[in-house]
């Protein structure tokens, strides 16, 4: 046996040229779960990233004047039109959810069952009222006549690229918020316990800081541009 | 704790009785078999559907039902399904699936019931684009590139029905895809048994390897340009649709990009040569060395130059768009990064010739298969030079010149090794020989023919014979000659066809009634051959996972016994050292 990784020191770069290079594993003590979804949310990120460019690229190439985000995105409340509101507010709530679940990670490591039941139950109810304001934000803009193939305000590609990108990701959250729950009550039943570790917290935290990680750009390019 | 260890605590749970082992199976070596049966089935649709092709090209009119529109049909669907469903799926899903849990010494790969998944997910793909034939309008004909505005508007057959199957069942194949993606890659890079390093991984798993994260990331483009269509044809959105006016109507789309489809298209389309490409290098690379018994040329080369090419197919995309009518400036880029990924590809070319060179032949059918695929690899590869550079590339751009390139490089070539790797590993798969002289034929047939077909297309190419016609009677520039070539064209690859049933024959009666082989009939190194068991059980090594001790390539190593060394011998039971690259050997 000649694993000829462990049990020595050396810099950085030396290290990771060991890891990769030694027997058995090539980044240590990381478990299956947790290396199948990184690189699953590698995959992942090309096809956001796909829907992205495509996106970019429609609305230089569409023919008509692209509608004004601030002003489609605005909500009149107590008689003002205040641009993207909601979306600041969904916004701050999905980036709030990334908090809690860190936290529920954290709470974890330190075996505390019930903590990290209920930060995970925050986070998922965080990111359903996220879906909720997505439903509602749907709705309005098809009460405005928003269509896949068309809208009121300008180009065709405007409700496309919208109803694509962020039904896309809405399912991302919605799938997010049924594996918190999954997770949630394997905790609660004290599952993670019985096999030894909280790993699973921490792989469904990956996943949903990936989705919130991709809002951040959709919000940018999209809403923002 | 390293997962090895882990492997080893736990009991294997063998399944019991017939449904639970060969068909709701988690057993990688069963999923393989299902996914190569799988994929040979709908492989022999297309072989069935070119034959047609080439009898309407050869005798036009020969066949009473082949109207245009039944042309088209069975150029997109030969082109996909050879392309996606065969190769594709029997590379990575059959010998992926087979070779890696085996080479690396893992117990199965790291997730089985998501690799069960992935097979029933592509079966479903399978099944999804086989109904198109029997939709109103039939399937796509909008060749297997599927290009908008032409594929999903009325007029073009299949654009009903078809083309949403087509893209439904795309779908569906890459979730089966990277289903089983995620397993291969978690599995080399985390589940290797005691002394098996990267650097000490057959090139068969490196080739599988990157080929794989080649498919996680290209299919994500093929995966959002077949939604953004599906929603263009279903929804009346307008993402690759622009204004048009069809049969004087004008039509409901308008602003979008066909030239967008193309790029994604072929973000995907140009990684996916290499998904099918790789894995054939890292086969051949293996079968090389073990009948030339002798340790591959420049092993370290070789793994870099599969990581290389890796990485260079995802910058040269747009050399397939030369005349798509992108910005000029573009094609002196594609066409630079195209020809710089000659490079690593031709020092893999040198490094097996090298790896003959002074070598034991052993004229094996396997051997021959692998001979044969790297003087055809090399054909293609030389075409691949003219087309990749503009200016030869837009005469014959659209030409049998194209079509004979990629024949060579990207057909024949990888199934070759497909034939030169299943003669080789079948006797682990089922523990009976494959027949030799039956063999023998299946090889020669199968190699002559193909040149016989493709080598005449390269003149036709140079002639200016467009691709994509369904009948050339009555075009003055094409002469009689063509004619007659298309015609023995078409009579060599219908004896091509009929031989492939010469090789299932094979295959079906040696499986039950083939030579037994024993646990090692090639004298291979590798670990795979080591099993406790021919062929494996289930769990693959017993209660002990193998421990190595050396590379997979210690052939013909002088002072030694025997001419191999199984990667599992101790370093305690030999004379010398063994003939591993000293880095690695250093402890």
């Amino acid at each position: 046996m000649n694993d000829r990784s462990e049990g020595r020191a050396g810099s950085g770069w030396q290290n990771i040229y060991r890891d990769w290079a030694s027997d058995k594993d090539a980044f240590k003590q990381v478990p299956w779960g947790k290396a199948m979804m990184w690189i699953f949310l590698v995959s992942d990120t090309f096809v956001f990233s796909s829907f992205l460019i495509g996106y970019m690229s429609v609305r230089m190439t569409t023919t008509e004047p692209w509608p004004v985000p601030s002003e489609v995105f605005a909500l009149t409340i107590a008689g003002q039109s205040i641009p993207l509101i909601l979306i600041a507010i969904m916004t701050f709530i999905l980036i709030s959810s990334s908090g809690t679940m860190a936290m529920a990670v954290n709470f974890g490591y330190r075996r505390n069952r019930v903590a990290t039941a209920v930060l995970l139950l925050v986070t998922a109810l965080l990111g359903a009222s996220f879906v909720g304001m997505q439903a509602f934000e749907w709705t309005k803009l098809i009460h405005e006549g928003v269509r896949p193939w068309g809208n009121p305000m300008g180009a065709p590609q405007f409700g496309a690229a919208f109803f694509t990108i962020t039904g896309f990701h809405g399912m991302h959250v919605s799938i997010g918020v049924l594996y918190l729950l999954v997770v949630a009550i394997k905790v609660l039943r004290g599952d993670l316990d019985r096999v030894g570790n909280y790993q699973l917290v921490e792989i469904a935290g990956l996943y949903w800081h990936f989705v919130d990680l991709v809002w951040v750009f959709i919000f940018a390019f999209f809403y923002l541009w | 704790m390293a997962y090895a260890d882990q492997a080893e605590r736990e009991a294997v749970h063998e399944p019991t009785g017939f449904v639970r082992r060969y068909i709701w199976s988690q057993d990688h070596k069963v999923i393989a078999v299902q996914y190569a049966l799988t994929a040979i089935f709908v492989g022999l649709v297309a072989l069935v559907l070119s034959a047609l092709m080439r009898l309407q090209i050869g005798f036009p009119g020969s066949l009473g039902f082949m109207d245009p529109s039944a042309y088209y049909q069975a150029m997109t669907m030969h082109g996909m399904i050879m392309v996606i469903y065969l190769l594709t799926a029997l590379f990575l899903g059959g010998f992926g699936n087979y070779l890696i849990p085996l080479m690396v010494g893992a117990r199965d790969m790291v997730f089985p019931y998501l690799n069960m998944l992935s097979y029933w997910f592509y079966l479903l793909s399978v099944l999804v684009l086989l109904a198109s034939f029997f939709v109103p309008g039939g399937p796509s004909g909008a060749g297997w590139t599927l290009y908008p505005p032409q594929a999903i508007t009325a007029g073009t057959p299949g654009s009903e029905w078809g083309i949403v199957l087509m893209l439904v069942s795309l779908a569906i194949f890459i979730v089966a895809a990277t289903m089983g993606g995620l397993n291969y890659v978690t599995t080399v890079l985390q589940a290797r048994t005691h002394g098996m390093t990267l650097f000490r991984m057959p090139l068969t798993v490196w080739g599988i390897f990157m080929a794989t994260v080649l498919a996680l990331l290209a299919f994500p483009a093929l995966f959002v340009s077949a939604v953004m269509m599906l929603f263009d044809r279903l929804l009346g959105t307008s993402f690759f649709m622009p204004e048009m006016v069809l049969l004087g109507q004008q039509s409901e789309h308008s602003g979008g990009s066909p030239i967008l489809f193309q790029h994604l298209f072929w973000f995907f389309g140009h990684p996916e040569v290499y998904i099918v490409a790789l894995p054939a290098f890292g086969l051949v690379s293996d079968l090389i060395s073990v009948h030339a018994r002798k340790k591959i040329f420049g092993y370290r080369m070789m793994v870099w130059a599969i990581v290389v090419i890796g990485v260079l197919s995802f910058v040269v995309w747009a050399h397939h768009m030369y005349v798509s009518g992108m910005n000029p400036y573009f094609g002196f880029f594609f066409a630079t990064t195209t020809l710089v990924i000659a490079v690593p590809t031709a020092l893999k070319v040198y490094n097996w010739v090298l790896t003959i060179w002074r070598g034991d032949i052993r004229l094996t059918v396997p051997m021959l298969f692998a001979l044969a695929f790297i003087l055809t690899f090399l054909v293609g590869g030389l075409t691949g030079l003219f087309l990749g550079n503009v200016i030869v590339d837009i005469p014959l751009s659209d030409t049998y010149f194209v079509v004979a390139h990629f024949h060579m490089v990207m057909g024949v070539a990888p199934i070759l090794v497909v034939f030169g790797a299943i003669y080789h590993w079948f006797p682990k798969i089922t523990g009976r020989m494959l027949d030799d002289r039956l063999g023998k034929l299946h090889f020669w047939i199968t190699f002559l023919g193909t040149y016989a077909i493709y080598f005449p297309m390269h003149y036709l190419g140079f002639l200016g014979m467009p691709r994509r016609y369904y009948n050339y009677d009555g075009y003055e520039f094409i002469p009689q000659s063509a004619h007659d070539l298309n015609a023995f064209i078409t009579v060599a690859a219908l004896i091509v066809g009929v031989a492939q049933l010469v090789f299932l024959f094979n295959l079906f009666h040696s499986a039950f009634r083939g030579r037994r082989s024993g646990p090692n009939p090639w004298r291979a190194a590798s670990l795979e051959w080591q099993t406790p068991q021919t062929p494996p059980a289930h769990g693959n090594w017993g209660a002990k996972l193998p421990v190595v001790y050396r590379w997979a390539y210690d052939y013909s190593v002088p002072g030694e016994k025997q001419d191999f060394i199984p990667q599992t011998v101790a370093p305690q039971e030999l004379q010398g050292p063994g003939i591993e690259p000293e880095s690695e050997v250093k402890r």
